[in-house]
């Protein structure tokens, strides 16, 4: 699967709280270079998701400016935005909600207007991109659910995305579809976002990690540095697998 | 009858249940020829008896309800046995049983050549409203997904002792019921997120409109035009 491409991502002085006054984001600063690929990690209501979600523009920021490549989101971008940041989502039955693979994977390029054989293409290309080649006419909910994760990342990659932001990826994953996770992670050229508490696998897939907790930026380094500091995981109520060496990776 | 196209069998089959549907219940050898084509199709869909008869069953509530209408009805009456049945009571039963069977046969018939999804390609191909096709959808992709999340629950009720057997009991099975709802809900939040993330801007795209040839046509539509032209004679010259 080649993509359109990658694209960078900033975030400045972003803010944002619930209707209910509760804050969830506060002056966050980020910057992400085109094909770099940053885990975002943190305890339990960080604020990990709602991040997320202000990068293919669900969220609008209230405080502060999010930018796609040279491309500032706002209300008047979202059908760009939503192009080319494709958001994988936790739970992949709330990802794939049409009746088959194939109208699923479809459902983003035809909004976007394409039809007929090069939409056909489209979708074949992004299925053999995570190895579901031929599933198209199969029932979502016949896949298991290693399968169903990797056809919710070929729903993102058919719109060419050029900024793949993926919401814990490993939940619920047995090792096997975890090591199939990672294999096709690893063929992407794109910008690649991964938020997990997943740590081993963090660290598997970034060198750069982003740990956030009550909604600010605690450390924004290489991978090896936080992950090798068990007193900063330890303040934000992570922890490593016992015998996990971050070095070994 | 795999093969079809699914809007072409969706038209065979609303056509004949019309047809079955407008014939009038005294004319009896008008059904003789609706029931000739339901077995047809049956038989070309080489579908067996046992699945027809276990399909059936659901209209077991309709026939008892059914049943009472010769107790019931006006006069004038007949005897049958030690029983002074209604006449006209006796005919609106037949006419219910008859159309619900035929009516039901057909619908075994789409279901069994027809896959869910296939069918709503066939409703989005003859341009019923996207939104009505799109809930249906909705309701075939997370039925199965709400129905074994409710199967947990249970199970997770049950593990702590609570049977919920007697309508006194039911509180626990209630509290499941309300829990479903809220989590469904939240459910249908998130897939609204997921769509807004994927380009939806509150209509659904267009399906592609594939043309059925005319031989497909001919043969899944030879069947309802014979149903049809049967109801027609026996609406014109009862």
């Amino acid at each position: 699967m080649t993509t359109m491409g990658a694209a960078s991502i900033e975030l400045r002085g972003l803010g944002f709280r619930y209707p209910d006054g509760t804050p969830a984001l506060d002056d966050v600063d980020l910057k992400v270079d085109a094909g770099e690929r940053v885990a975002i990690i943190g305890p339990n209501g960080a604020g990990k998701s709602t991040l997320a979600l202000h990068l293919n523009g669900i969220h609008t920021a209230t405080i502060g400016q999010v930018a796609i490549g040279d491309v500032e989101v706002g209300s008047r971008t979202l059908r760009d935005v939503r192009r080319r940041v494709g958001l994988v989502f936790q739970d992949p039955d709330d990802q794939l909600f049409m009746p088959t693979v194939g109208e699923d994977v479809a459902f983003g390029p035809r909004h976007a207007g394409l039809r007929g054989d090069p939409l056909r293409v489209r979708v074949g290309a992004a299925l053999a991109a995570v190895g579901m080649e031929g599933t198209e006419l199969v029932a979502p909910h016949h896949l298991s659910i290693g399968q169903r994760r990797r056809v919710a990342i070929a729903t993102v990659l058919a719109t060419e995305a050029e900024v793949l932001v993926l919401d814990e990826p490993t939940a619920n994953l047995d090792p096997a579809s975890r090591r199939d996770l990672l294999a096709v992670l690893d063929r992407l050229d794109c910008t690649q976002i991964v938020i997990t508490h997943d740590l081993p696998f963090a660290a598997e897939v970034c060198r750069r990690v982003v740990l956030l907790d009550e909604g600010r930026v605690v450390a924004d380094a290489a991978m090896i540095d936080v992950l090798g500091d068990p007193d900063l995981l330890a303040d934000h109520r992570l922890f490593l697998p016992r015998g996990f060496d971050p070095a070994a990776v | 009858m795999d093969g079809l196209a699914p809007e072409v069998k969706l038209v065979a089959t609303t056509a004949y249940v019309m047809a079955v549907v407008c014939t009038p219940p005294e004319a009896v050898p008008a059904f003789a020829v609706h029931a000739a084509v339901a077995i047809a199709a049956l038989l070309l869909a080489r579908i067996p008896a046992r699945t027809l008869m276990r399909r059936l069953r659901i209209e077991i509530p309709f026939v008892a309800f059914a049943a009472l209408l010769p107790v019931m009805g006006a006069a004038p009456r007949i005897d049958v046995g030690p029983l002074s049945l209604s006449q006209a009571g006796l005919w609106a039963m037949w006419g219910i049983v008859v159309k619900a069977t035929l009516g039901l046969a057909a619908s075994v018939v789409l279901i069994a050549t027809t896959s869910p999804s296939q069918i709503l390609e066939g409703c989005s191909r003859l341009r019923l409203p996207p939104t009505l096709v799109a809930i249906a959808g909705f309701m075939v992709r997370y039925g199965s997904i709400i129905g074994d999340e409710a199967d947990r629950m249970a199970v997770a009720r049950r593990a702590r002792g609570d049977e919920s057997r007697w309508f006194w009991q039911m509180r626990g099975a209630a509290a499941v019921g309300g829990a479903l709802v809220v989590r469904s809900y939240e459910r249908g939040e998130r897939v609204h997120r997921a769509m807004l993330a994927r380009g939806y801007d509150g209509t659904m795209p267009p399906a592609e409109r594939a043309r059925p040839n005319g031989r497909e046509c001919g043969v899944a539509l030879v069947l309802p035009f014979v149903s049809c032209v049967t109801a027609l004679i026996a609406i014109v010259a009862p």
